[in-house]
Formats: C-alpha cells, sequence, structure tokens
C-alpha cells in the first residue's frame, strides 16, 4: 500500500488511523487533534474555572501519565489557570506499585508538578500485601478499590483541592456501561457516563479522557515517548472486567466506533424518577465520617472484618449479619483519618528545580 | 538462494513479559516463507502474518493466548510497521523488507 498523506494537513505522511472517525492522520496533526478534543471536552462540560486546584490521580500508567502531560500542556496553552498536582495512592503491592511509583516520581520531575503519596498503610493500617496474606486472592480486588477510591478523596482533601482528575478513557467507560447492563446496576448506569461527579467533602471528580480511545492514548504515548509503567497487578484481575473488555476489543475490530457508541447509549439512558427514589439516601458514615448510604462506609465495614479476623465474611450482607451476632464491633477498631486540611499540615513534596 | 531479511522487533505496554522481559530483538527472516511453515503452499514473500506465527512459534516464552488470536495479534495490541499504525500498512498483508521495524504494543494493562 502507498503510504497516505494526512487527511487534515493533506500534506505530511499519514501514520495512524482514527479508531473514531477512520481518518488517517500525520503525527502532528493527531497530537493537535488528540489535545484539541480533549480541551472541547473541558470546556464544554465547563469542568474547571480559574484559580481551581487539580490533583491528577497518577498511578504511573499509560492513561495518568498522558493525562498529566495533556493536562499541564493545555493548562498552559489555554490559560486555565490551575493548580496542578500529581496524588498517587500507595495500596502496598511488593513489585507492582513501588515500581509504579518511581515512574511517577520521575513524571513529577519531568513535568515539575508537586506530588503527594498517600499509603494504605497510614490510612488503613494494612498494606495490600497483608490483607492478601490475611484473606488470600479471592476477594482482595473488592478491598483494594473500595480502599483506593476513599484513599483518592482523602489524599485530595489533604492537599486542599477542589478537583481530582483521573484517566478513565472512553474504552473503560464503554466498559463499564456493559458490566453495568449486565449485572442491571441501575444506579451506577446512571451515573458512570457523568463527566463530573461530587465525592466526599464536596471535592468534584472528573474524567477529561471519557471521550479518548485507549488505543490514542497508547499511540500519544508512544509518538511523545512519554514514560509509563506497564505490569499487570500481580493479584488476580478484576475477572468480570476482563470479560467485558475482551468484549468490546472484539466489538471494536468489527467496528471501531462502537466503543464511542456505547458511550452514547449510556449518556441518553434514562432512569425514571420512581425508580431513582428506591435508591438509598446518602449520609455520613458513623465511624469516620465519611460518605454513605449505610450506618458504615464500606471501607470502614471492609476494615473492621479485617481486623476481627472475619475478613471474607463481609463482602456480603449476610455474612455482615453474622458478624453482627458475635456482639458489638471493639471499641479499639481504627478510624480510618479523614486528613481534613484544617487539622493537618500537608507535606508536599516538590520537584527539585535543577534547571 | 533465498534472501534474508533483517528485522528490529519490539515489545511494549507489558509484552515483553510473554517474550523474556525482553523489549528489543533482532531476527533474519527468509524474504520467501518456507513452504512447510506457510498455511498456502504456493510460496509468497515474508509477511506480517508470517512474522506473527514466526514470534509465535520462536520468540514467545509465555501465554499465547494473550498475544495471538487465531493467525492474527489479540484484539488490543497495537502494532506499528516503521512507526505507522499497522492499519495503514495492510495489517498482516504488508510484506516485510530488509531493516524493516515492528513495534507491538499491548494496550491492555491498567492505566
Amino acid at each position: 500500500m502507498a503510504p497516505a498523506s494526512c487527511a487534515l494537513c493533506q500534506k505530511a505522511k499519514a501514520i495512524l488511523k482514527r479508531p473514531k472517525t477512520g481518518q488517517q492522520i500525520c503525527k502532528e496533526c493527531f497530537f493537535f487533534v488528540f489535545e484539541t478534543e480533549v480541551h472541547h471536552t473541558i470546556t464544554n462540560a465547563k469542568l474547571f474555572k480559574p484559580g481551581d486546584k487539580v490533583a491528577i490521580g497518577a498511578s504511573g500508567g499509560k492513561d495518568s501519565t498522558v493525562l498529566a502531560y495533556v493536562m499541564k500542556t493545555l493548562n498552559e496553552r489555554y490559560n486555565y489557570g490551575l493548580d496542578l498536582y500529581l496524588l498517587s495512592i500507595d495500596e502496598g503491592i511488593t513489585g507492582y506499585r513501588d515500581d509504579s511509583l518511581e515512574t511517577v516520581k520521575r513524571n513529577q520531575q519531568q513535568y515539575s508538578l508537586p506530588l503527594k503519596i498517600l499509603t494504605y498503610e497510614e490510612l488503613y493500617g494494612w498494606t495490600m500485601d497483608a490483607i492478601v496474606s490475611e484473606i488470600g486472592k479471592k476477594n482482595n480486588c473488592t478491598f483494594c478499590g473500595v480502599f483506593r477510591r476513599q484513599a483518592l478523596d482523602r489524599g485530595a482533601s489533604s492537599l486542599n483541592v477542589d478537583h481530582i482528575v483521573t484517566g478513565h478513557n472512553a474504552d473503560d467507560i464503554a466498559e463499564t456501561v456493559l458490566m453495568n447492563v449486565m449485572r442491571g446496576d441501575i444506579a451506577r448506569l446512571g451515573r458512570c457516563t457523568l463527566i463530573c461527579t461530587q465525592g466526599e467533602d464536596s471535592i468534584k471528580r472528573s474524567k477529561p479522557f471519557m471521550y479518548a480511545y485507549e488505543k490514542e492514548i497508547v499511540m500519544y504515548a508512544y509518538f511523545k515517548k512519554l514514560d509509563y509503567f506497564s505490569t499487570e497487578c500481580i493479584y488476580s484481575p478484576d475477572a468480570y472486567r476482563g470479560h467485558a473488555r475482551t468484549f468490546l476489543k472484539d466489538l471494536e475490530v468489527a467496528r471501531p466506533s462502537a466503543i464511542i457508541d456505547i458511550i452514547h447509549s449510556g449518556e441518553a439512558f434514562g432512569v425514571r424518577e420512581d425508580v431513582k427514589v428506591t435508591q438509598k439516601p446518602q449520609q455520613t458514615c458513623k465511624r469516620c465520617g465519611y460518605m454513605s448510604s449505610n450506618d458504615l462506609c464500606k471501607a470502614c465495614t471492609l476494615l473492621e472484618g479485617l481486623e476481627r479476623g472475619m475478613a471474607n465474611s463481609v463482602t456480603t450482607d449476610r455474612a455482615r449479619k453474622k458478624l453482627d451476632a458475635l456482639g458489638p464491633a471493639p471499641d479499639n477498631l481504627r478510624t480510618i483519618p479523614q486528613f481534613r486540611p484544617a487539622h493537618l499540615p500537608v507535606s508536599v513534596e516538590l520537584p527539585k528545580t535543577d534547571l | 538462494m533465498s534472501t534474508l531479511h533483517r528485522l528490529k522487533v519490539e515489545f511494549s505496554g507489558g509484552l515483553e513479559l510473554l517474550f523474556g522481559n525482553q523489549r528489543v530483538h533482532t531476527l533474519s527472516l527468509p524474504a520467501v516463507i518456507p513452504v512447510d511453515e506457510a498455511r498456502p503452499s504456493e510460496p509468497r514473500s515474508t509477511d506480517v502474518t508470517y512474522l506473527i506465527h514466526y514470534l509465535r512459534t520462536h520468540l514467545l516464552t509465555d501465554r499465547p493466548e494473550l498475544f495471538v488470536e487465531g493467525d492474527t495479534i489479540r484484539p488490543g495490541i497495537l502494532v506499528l510497521i516503521n512507526d505507522t499504525d499497522w492499519e495503514l500498512e495492510g495489517e498482516g498483508a504488508y510484506e516485510l523488507k530488509n531493516g524493516d521495524e515492528i513495534v507491538f504494543i499491548s494496550t491492555l494493562h491498567g492505566g
């Protein structure tokens, strides 16, 4: 096949076929359209206002590495006036997270952004390594997922930021839509395509890459030679998501627009008012004060199970009742710290200014 | 006499773990597919489909299902031929030339 020229500038050699549009474009036009589309996602949803403090949830993986780079680029190009931070959660997984955090530390230098690392150990008193040695590999993703979500909120709280942005991409969102359809999870189905949600302490959470294809994110990282970390977590992967992902990737081969089409379907999905009222109202956790739909938030429930040596029993309601039947929770249970900025001084590692 | 193509093959995005944790491999392939290994019995030029078959049988050390699906690459793995998306180069039908650089990047790992 003769090399095609770029569909946008008509000059340079095309290097990429865009999955969203089928267009064949050159490297420079690709950088420009990719960044501009993210800019449009941000401005159309009015995600930020000047002066906002924004934490980028950074794992060292491809999505968050590209997100940090693009957020910094757009902030400078379009004068968003944002104060950007990198926020990383250290789950305490030897041979996985310690390596990926090294990548985040390099990113901190490369992008000159302040970095805050919060560990499961200091929040919960347990590393994932310790949790897995206690409960095995079967339900550990439940713990890790609940703990990570809260850890990000608490880390953001300690940085006193207004907003957390995460690297969730179009493929991730489409997968989640499929999973929520298959599970019949109406509440999450309604929420999962929202670009911005309100979390703990009215910190917003948003997904500037929700319309960006994984293929383009990886190609962007490749052509920009960005430094990212890629190894699967050493504990069992999220099997259910794995099925949705394989299915979605097969769909993408047959019809690349399928990913964005599924997101649009998810967005157009309306939940009737009388269905909405059956959903539990939000309250605050009686132990730690985090938002919750029960007396105890999920993290405190899981932590109690761990501390009482019944970790495997807290993932179902029935087992919870069994735990309650054993008597009230001991009063020496750990209270997960909130890290509210008013109470705690924040130490942030500043990038070295060696240039 | 058959000529040889010298190729540079690179794995990233976690795929290198399936290839002895080595990112860059240099290899020589015959310019025409050896008859006993090729699916069609008549000789044809060495293409990317053959390269994938070769990598799977000769270099892959671990879990072939994470690299190939049927006689092509597993969906979710990006392929670049001389820094161009293989979708613009005819994918598996691209006929390899001496000095070509092929990159395989997995997108399937956590972000």
